[in-house]
């Protein structure tokens, strides 16, 4: 029998917490997927973000003499930055000038960049504790990531405890603003107008004067560095700056549904996140046994295959995948 | 005023281009003549900031200008509307107007779309700048694309085979704009092999062969038969041999043939005719009306509606109705079907296998060995290269490194080599050149002699009423009554193609 637990705030708040770090890796996702690359290193890529995150932080608060939450915050996100920018560039050289399969190089990415997290994460976790160091805690850092205004957190009751939680942090918010600035983008702007144009038809938006390669690789790259985000969100909010191996899971997969299941839409990723985020973290409140958890985990997959079916069936043209994604563009085929 | 100065270009050792000079004047409309393969596509993409010249020069007003991408193209007034048009789908007609403009941060799209219908205005197009392009006819993609460049202020417009794809009708209205865009003193080059379009349009003439430059003469001194002496560099007939009709015997009788589309298009329409053996039936009609759907029925490839019947006589079993049949069964009871869609690699062969292996694919189960008989192959590849004069160093050189014109030949051939009782081909010409288009022909007046029934679907209508014994028509997925070549006019076929799709219109 399930109990059900889910009317609580921590539920609520565990929810908002790994919807928006789906939601960074929603939104990069999408970003690369409109310039026509399918990017399946995103997984890998968010988890060289966050133990980017957990490096910097870990560098500046072995250095540091005067703990500054300003400038742990800075050195954690330079390192996310770094690692999944790194990660980005790996792929955007390989399947944009190089013309690798995309989804081997994607899937190599994340290969890689989820065993390099995992293998820093050992590293500092034996420098932190010596030799059985299991897992690494950045406490301070955390902390300065999730600061929060006490009165409206506090003082507001039930809204405050609700919409702005002390765990939530500045990242929540930039996420939300984030995904609206993307709509914005693709809707209202000439480069997003080109962009999409890239991922849709190259050969077309080359011909208009679209410098294709260029968009691909700032595509791709911002897009990484947003995703990469996502997994700095993840370790430092809701980890609480703690990373033991494997810590993000399978965020990444769930991210990349979560493109499909937003129709590359951002604003529709938003509340897309929410569901997928409640949906991740309700077997831990509904007291389901180990094998109902199991199937509760696969709910976000199981709702993006049928929306997958639905989109399939009706064939509106608009909710199909930008039309040239996974495919290469060369100018002078003959 | 353009000026091309000994303009070259080559791709490794193939000369597409070379030391071809070249005025374009403003107010006149050029047309450059060629073959396929003569370079007149890629003399134009060097113009269009596509390719890069690798000699000589190009003088815009007597200044010498750089052309390295589309962007510098548009910049010195250059536009090039392509054969394939580059549009994107999802896109509005406005959106893809300004796609690459950088106007701005923001867009502001109602006043991009009121610039728009006024450039349409002014050169008598009609167009509606919300329109989603997948929503678009051919045409009004087709004037999309010249708006395009109007809009980004294109002084001199290049059109590659802009007629291919269009219905006589709209053809017709297009020669009219560019009439008009000439009155207003655009430069514009008309890229085309149709002869009859040449000399009812341009002012002047240019002729390609084999990558120079053979001539440039005043529309007003030229007829057909002197360009097509230009063009091959020898005297071409201009007519095709249509052999008398002996004996047809009843080969497939098709009675109330319907097919559905994937999204519930009737794209056949009860269609009922019959074809005979020692006939050509030629198929005339605006591509896409139906005649993929139509052959691939009779093949066995197509699902068809309930109440379709197909009955084959074969010449030594009795009558074989063909509906639940098997591709594979079909093909062993000597219907053959050499389907030439736009890419001729698509359907027909295998491009990384050679002319021996493409040959096999046919016929390894001809002998119920576990190894296959290669020998047979070999003897066949080599039969119809010798005999259809295929250029390629060996039977065993992959096909797609092949021209298109001998892909098609390989195609052709390894049809015709299984001998089949019921031969049907669509666009076997297509995008070959004079020469070969004719050993095409040759081989398909022989197929008739031998007694073939020949179903050929084309969509050169001169052709057509040169080559068939019997004409049909189809539009919108209905079939016209036989009709006879000898008595029937091209423009009554063009309107039999049109003029159900305006009645569907009007409703």
């Amino acid at each position: 029998m399930l109990a059900i637990e889910i009317f609580s705030v921590s539920f609520f708040v565990a929810m908002v917490l790994n919807g928006i770090t789906l939601l960074f890796g929603c939104l990069g996702e999408t970003i690369i997927e409109k310039a026509g690359h399918l990017n399946l290193g995103i997984p890998g890529i968010m988890y060289l973000g966050g133990i980017g995150a957990i490096l910097g932080a870990f560098i500046y608060e072995s250095n540091a003499t005067n703990f500054n939450g300003f400038l742990a915050i800075l050195c954690a996100l330079f390192f996310c930055i770094l690692m999944s920018g790194l990660g980005a560039c790996i792929y955007a050289v390989l399947t944009v000038s190089l013309r690798a399969n995309q989804n081997v190089t994607g899937l190599a990415l994340t290969t890689f960049g989820v065993g390099l997290a995992n293998f820093l994460g050992g590293s500092l976790g034996k420098l932190a504790q010596g030799g059985s160091g299991l897992f690494v805690s950045v406490k301070e850092t955390s902390d300065a990531f999730t600061f929060y205004i006490p009165w409206l957190s506090e003082k507001t009751g039930l809204f405050g405890k609700l919409f702005f939680n002390s765990s939530y942090g500045f990242l929540t918010f930039v996420a939300l603003i984030l995904a609206v600035l993307v709509h914005i983008f693709f809707k209202k702007t000439s480069i997003g107008l080109n962009l999409k144009a890239v991922g849709e038809n190259p050969q077309a938006a080359d011909a208009a004067g679209i410098n294709v390669t260029k968009y691909k690789y700032v595509a791709i790259m911002v897009g990484g560095i947003i995703a990469g985000l996502g997994g700095c969100y993840f370790v430092m909010n809701y980890l609480k700056g703690v990373w033991q191996h494997g810590a993000l899971g399978d965020a990444g997969w769930l991210a990349v549904a979560l493109v499909i299941f937003s129709l590359w839409r951002p604003l529709r990723s938003i509340w897309g996140a929410f569901l997928f985020g409640a949906l991740t973290v309700a077997y831990n409140y509904l007291h389901a046994s180990t094998s109902q958890q199991e199937i509760l985990k696969m709910l976000p997959y199981l709702v993006t295959i049928i929306v997958l079916i639905v989109t399939s069936l009706n064939k509106r043209r608009e909710d199909q995948p930008p039309r040239s994604l996974g495919l290469h563009y060369f100018r002078e085929e003959r | 005023m353009f000026e091309l100065k000994n303009l070259s270009k080559y791709f490794g050792e193939v000369v597409a281009n070379e030391d071809i000079s070249l005025t374009i004047n403003e107010g006149e409309i050029l047309a450059l003549l060629g073959e396929n393969g003569s370079g007149k596509t890629t003399l134009m993409n060097m113009l269009a900031g596509l390719y890069y010249p690798d000699r000589g020069q190009i003088f815009l007003n007597g200044e010498e200008i750089v052309i390295k991408s589309p962007k510098d193209a548009s910049s010195y007034g250059i536009g090039m509307i392509h054969q394939h048009f580059k549009l994107v789908d999802l896109l509005t007609a406005a959106e893809n107007v300004i796609l690459g403009l950088n106007k701005g941060f923001f867009l502001d799209m109602e006043k991009v779309e009121q610039e728009i219908k006024e450039v349409g205005e002014m050169y008598g197009f009609d167009i509606d700048p919300k329109k989603k392009v997948y929503n678009m006819t051919v045409s009004e993609k087709q004037s999309l694309e010249i708006i395009k460049v109007l809009y980004r202020g294109a002084n001199l417009l290049i059109l590659d085979e802009p007629t291919a794809v269009l219905t006589p009708q709209e053809t017709k209205q297009l020669f009219k704009a560019l009439r008009k865009l000439k009155e207003r003193g655009k430069a514009i080059v008309l890229i085309t092999h149709k002869m009859n379009e040449v000399l009812g349009v341009s002012d002047s003439i240019a002729v390609l062969r084999k990558g120079k430059l053979v001539k440039r003469l005043a529309t007003k001194d030229a007829n057909e038969l002197m360009l097509a002496e230009l063009m091959v560099g020898e005297k071409v007939s201009l007519n095709i041999k249509r052999s008398k009709v002996k004996d047809p015997v009843l080969r497939l009788e098709i009675r109330d043939l319907s097919v559905k589309n994937q999204y519930g298009k009737m794209v056949l329409d009860n269609v009922s005719f019959d074809a005979y053996g020692g006939e050509i039936l030629g198929i005339a009609g605006i591509s896409g009306s139906g005649q993929k759907e139509l052959l691939e029925a009779i093949a066995g490839l197509q699902g068809t509606q309930k109440g379709s019947d197909i009955t084959y006589y074969h010449p030594k079993h009795n009558e074989i109705k063909l509906i639940g049949k098997s591709p594979f069964q079909i093909k062993r009871l000597g219907i053959s079907l050499s389907f030439v869609p736009e890419d001729r690699l698509g359907m027909g062969l295998v491009g990384s296998m050679g002319m021996v292996d493409n040959v096999l694919l046919r016929t390894y189960d001809e002998t119920p060995n576990f190894y296959k008989n290669r020998k047979r192959a070999k003897k066949i590849a080599k039969a119809i290269k010798e005999e259809l004069a295929v250029s390629t160093p060996s039977e065993e050189t992959a096909v797609q490194t092949l021209s298109g014109g001998n892909v098609q030949k390989v195609l052709v051939g390894r049809e015709i080599a299984n001998n089949p009782i019921v031969f049907m081909t669509a666009y076997a010409v297509r995008g070959l050149d004079i020469n070969t288009s004719y050993v095409i022909y040759d081989i398909l007046n022989k197929q008739k002699e031998a007694g073939v029934a020949v179903i050929y679907v084309g969509e050169d209508l001169d052709v057509l009423l040169a080559l068939s014994d019997k004409i049909l028509v189809l539009s919108n997925g209905k079939i016209s009554k036989p009709l006879d070549p000898k008595k029937v006019t091209k423009e009554e076929i063009g309107l039999l193609m049109t003029n159900k799709i305006e009645e569907e219109l009007e409703k």
